[in-house]
């Protein structure tokens, strides 16, 4: 019998684990994929917003601006990249100047710290922007954030303190007797617990209506972006964003803690909640839009392209509560922008939610911090000396793309919450994620998969179950069937 | 451990080696090779059919076959070099960084550096090629050094994009395997492999061959199920109404390599925005005096036996530097495209140092052309007109220029261009 019980591995699911990890409560998070991290998380614009955005009063606002000033802890604790580079939101015409001077107000009445600068002071600021741009609103605690690191370190900490997780754990079923939940999975297996937290993302309403909780409805809206190369740490430094209209954001552009710039989102309501494909018409319209800020945008440098879905709820507002239906069952749904900013409070927010149900004691042996991530690139060269004389596999670079070395692939492997597939490892410590895209480092990194797992080199998945490489054997006399 | 070398090669593929062997035997001894991957040979040694060699022994040969040739004559000359070794960093002073499992992370100082690095795959990203992102969507060099390396068959059921010369050994190669090839899909009303390719890769085994068409949707949740393509229009948009299905699990990617220079990023070297690869002269030295760049990571070939030939160029080059019998810099001839010519390597042609009776000009046409004339002009002087029977986009062509004219002239440019009719 658990006592508390996660739906979704994104990184309200991973944030909420960990928090609750600090008290004295049995904890198991389901994941229907092979790692957390799969879906909303795993693709989006990777920005810890300032919060002058959303509209005063709403749990998105409020969250959201609780939640900026604490990731400085949360990512020194999780060893997450993070970088505060500061917003500017830009105006192109006059009507767009005076929307930045709505938003100067509302920043105001939501508490965050902005300043419009004028075009002199932008450009200086920005040289690439267009030289269009008439004025922008700087806000300096808009941040960048490695969604991934923050997510899989959340998880990894939630373990090291005892949360479990179950990947490739669907839920198909939750039944309510005697004051608990029996929750079964796709996989035919099935979990007791007397408190069940819905983070299923863009599934949140399919899963509460599992307890016959229909009181929401979740639809997805899908955002498409390019991802450059790191080319220049230099083309752009602050987050950029063109003054939104009423599809949201609009366009951003904006660097990634590892330098490589990332150009989107587009914004289409979509019916399949599984459809992240790509569409040209549509990548094309994010990329007339970001010419509008920066003309010379080097799309040669482009190495991949993807869309990601955000969980928009009926109520256009983040849904964080007890059901309707039963006490025992939180929802939280709706999570869309800024849910990835606001993620540290919401998970705060979630917490005193189970606290009012349960009172669970302190844990007094919850640490904070991770185990540091082996890093070689802010190590010195006797540092790496030193460390690859302790254990050679750092000395050989399997990434030639991002420079990764075998030992710190074997390491991302070995952690809790650890890789298990080409994709897991790409999340973790980013072969994979250069201007190649694997074609070098994916077969060194199949084998160093397949050895650490235990399992051969054909069984090594891409991402999910079932997303087989390299299927076939042809020289072993022995014939993988289909 | 030693860290002074008069020449660092970066690279042990088929340009590297050449190099290293060529640089020995104009007399640099000094000299050190770096290979990243576990072995001497670069991509040749997935290459496992035949035909490599033709110019260079007037015999076909195997990839790995050729490649173990250069291989024993870089160890027949004890020449030092180390395997599993990464370069991560050139520094303007010719500092050379790299690592591996042994030394660790070691800096060696260069008297001058070879880069012959090779090239990379263009990826689904590069193009962007819309849809779902399943596994089996894959550049076909991965699928062959999984195939010819390690032995695992990516897929049974395989479409190819892309009429480059490796997706058509792809597909004969798999097909040999046991998988079905339903068909090669080219964006260009011609092929862009070789035409020998073509014939006994797709001919030979009923591949069709679809010109001007491209994919236009990959279908598949985990694992991928299905490629839709479509004929495109001159502009090389998708036409509506042509779509055609295949079920596959399976689509290779052929579109295109890149060279693979970033290791010049930190050296000021400027590139050529056409083939990507470093401005050189004829001697294939780079803007930056003692560093050298050969192979495909200067411009994509479409026979090794012309990547060994510039290859041994290039180490020709770096011994006369390292012997310090390179003259100041002085006038510079730099090449010029012009119609139906898509680039000329090298760059320029320093004339204060031709070291041999005849400058090789390299190029590409940008399209077939049939029965034209290749004119070659000093500013607005011609100095060849050349018959040309046929011209591909795919095959390398060059052309040789005396020294003498070169060096009895005052011209600034050279120009290349192809004359129809």
């Amino acid at each position: 019998m658990y006592d508390i019980l996660i739906i979704g591995g994104g990184v309200i699911g991973c944030f909420i684990a960990r928090e609750l990890a600090k008290y004295q409560a049995k904890i198991i998070l389901l994941e229907k994929n092979n790692d957390v991290c799969s879906e909303t998380s795993n693709a989006n614009s990777a920005i810890i917003h300032s919060g002058y955005d959303p509209l005063p009063n709403t749990l998105k606002a409020r969250l959201n601006v609780l939640s900026n000033p604490l990731f400085d802890q949360v990512c020194k604790d999780l060893d997450v990249s993070f970088i505060r580079n500061g917003s500017l939101t830009i105006a192109l015409n006059e009507e767009e100047v005076e929307t930045l001077y709505e938003l100067k107000e509302r920043a105001k009445v939501n508490g965050v710290e902005v300043e419009i600068l004028d075009k002199e002071e932008v450009l200086k600021r920005e040289p690439n922007l267009s030289d269009k741009v008439l004025k922008a609103l700087y806000a300096p605690t808009c941040a960048i954030i490695n969604p991934f690191e923050l997510t899989i370190g959340l998880m990894e900490n939630a373990m090291d303190n005892g949360v479990e997780l179950a990947l490739n754990s669907k839920v198909v079923a939750i039944a309510y007797k005697d004051n608990y939940f029996t929750v079964t999975c796709e996989n035919n297996k099935t979990y007791q617990t007397k408190t069940i937290i819905n983070a299923a993302g863009v599934y949140a309403d399919e899963v509460a209506a599992l307890i016959n909780d229909t009181s929401f409805k979740i639809k997805a809206r899908k955002g498409s972006y390019f991802v450059l190369d790191h080319f220049d740490n230099n083309f752009v430094k602050h987050t950029l964003f063109r003054v939104p209209t009423s599809k949201g954001k609009g366009v951003v552009i904006t660097p990634t803690t590892h330098y490589n710039y990332l150009i989107g989102p587009s914004s289409d309501f979509i019916d399949a909640k599984d459809d992240t494909s790509t569409e040209k018409e549509v990548l094309d319209a994010v990329k007339e839009r970001a010419n509008s800020i920066i003309e010379k945008i080097p799309y040669n440098q482009v190495i991949r392209t993807f869309s990601g879905l955000r969980a928009v709820s009926n109520t256009d507002d983040f849904i964080i509560d007890y059901s309707i239906v039963n006490k025992q069952f939180i929802n939280v749904a709706g999570i869309q922008s800024p849910g990835l900013a606001a993620s540290c409070g919401i998970a705060n927010m979630v917490r005193d939610l189970v606290l009012k149900l349960h009172p669970y004691e302190m844990n007094p042996k919850f640490n904070p911090k991770r185990r540091k991530m082996i890093k070689l690139s802010r190590m010195s060269l006797e540092e790496r000396n030193n460390l690859i004389k302790e254990n050679p596999t750092f000395g050989r670079i399997v990434c030639r793309c991002e420079k990764v070395s075998e030992g710190e692939i074997i390491d991302c492997i070995r952690r809790n919450a650890g890789a298990n597939s080409v994709k897991g490892v790409k999340k973790r410590v980013r072969p994979g994620f250069g201007k190649c895209q694997g074609t070098f480092c994916q077969p060194h990194v199949v084998k160093i998969l397949a050895r650490e797992l235990n399992i051969k080199e054909h069984e090594v998945v891409y991402d999910n179950l079932g997303s087989y490489l390299i299927k076939y054997q042809t020289k072993l006399g022995e014939k993988s069937e289909d | 451990m030693k860290t002074n070398y008069d020449l660092v090669v970066i690279g042990g593929g088929s340009a590297g080696l050449a190099a290293a062997i060529s640089a020995y035997d104009h007399g640099i001894k000094d000299i050190l090779l770096l290979e990243a991957e576990a072995h001497l040979g670069g991509i040749l040694l997935q290459c496992i059919h035949n035909g490599f060699g033709l110019h260079e022994f007037k015999e076909q040969l195997t990839g790995p076959e050729y490649a173990e040739r250069f291989a024993n004559q870089l160890i027949e000359r004890k020449i030092e070099y180390k395997t599993d070794t990464l370069v991560l960093e050139i520094k303007e002073d010719k500092t050379v960084i790299y690592s591996n499992k042994e030394d660790g992370l070691v800096e060696v100082k260069a008297q001058a550096i070879i880069l012959a690095t090779g090239c990379l795959e263009r990826t689904r990203g590069a193009i962007n090629t819309p849809g779902d992102r399943p596994s089996g969507v894959i550049t076909a060099g991965l699928a062959q050094k999984y195939l010819n390396i390690d032995g695992y068959l990516v897929g049974k059921r395989v479409f190819i994009l892309g009429s480059g010369d490796i997706g058509l050994i792809m597909a004969r190669r798999m097909t040999l395997e046991g998988a079905k090839v339903l068909g090669v899909a080219e964006i260009m009303p011609y092929s862009n492999g070789l035409n020998r390719n073509i014939v006994q890769c797709l001919h030979d085994f009923n591949i069709p061959l679809y010109l001007s068409h491209t994919v236009t949707n990959i279908i598949g949740k985990d694992k991928l199920e299905k490629v839709v393509i479509a004929k495109v229009d001159e502009n090389f948009n998708p036409i509506k109404g042509t779509e055609k299905e295949f079920q596959v699990d399976t689509l290779l990617l052929s579109v295109g390599l890149i060279p693979l220079n970033g290791l010049l990023d930190k050296v000021n070297v400027p590139t050529h925005p056409r083939t990507r690869g470093a401005l050189v002269s004829q001697n294939l030295e780079t803007m930056k005096e003692g560093i050298f760049s050969c192979g495909n990571v200067l411009h994509v070939h479409d026979l090794v036996d012309f990547v060994t030939k510039e290859g041994r160029k290039a180490g020709y080059g770096a011994a006369t530097y390292l012997k310090g019998k390179m003259h100041k810099k002085g006038r510079r001839i730099i090449t010029r495209n012009k119609s139906g010519v898509s680039y000329v390597v090298p760059y320029y042609i320093d004339v204060e140092n031709i070291l041999d009776n005849l400058v090789e000009l390299n190029f590409r046409v940008t399209k077939p052309f049939e029965k034209t004339r290749l004119i070659v002009k000093l500013d607005d002087k011609e100095i060849k007109n050349i018959f040309k029977l046929h011209m591909l986009p795919s095959e390398m062509e060059s052309v040789l220029i005396e020294k003498e004219i070169l060096m009895n002239s005052n011209a600034k440019e050279i120009t290349l261009e192809i004359k129809e009719g």
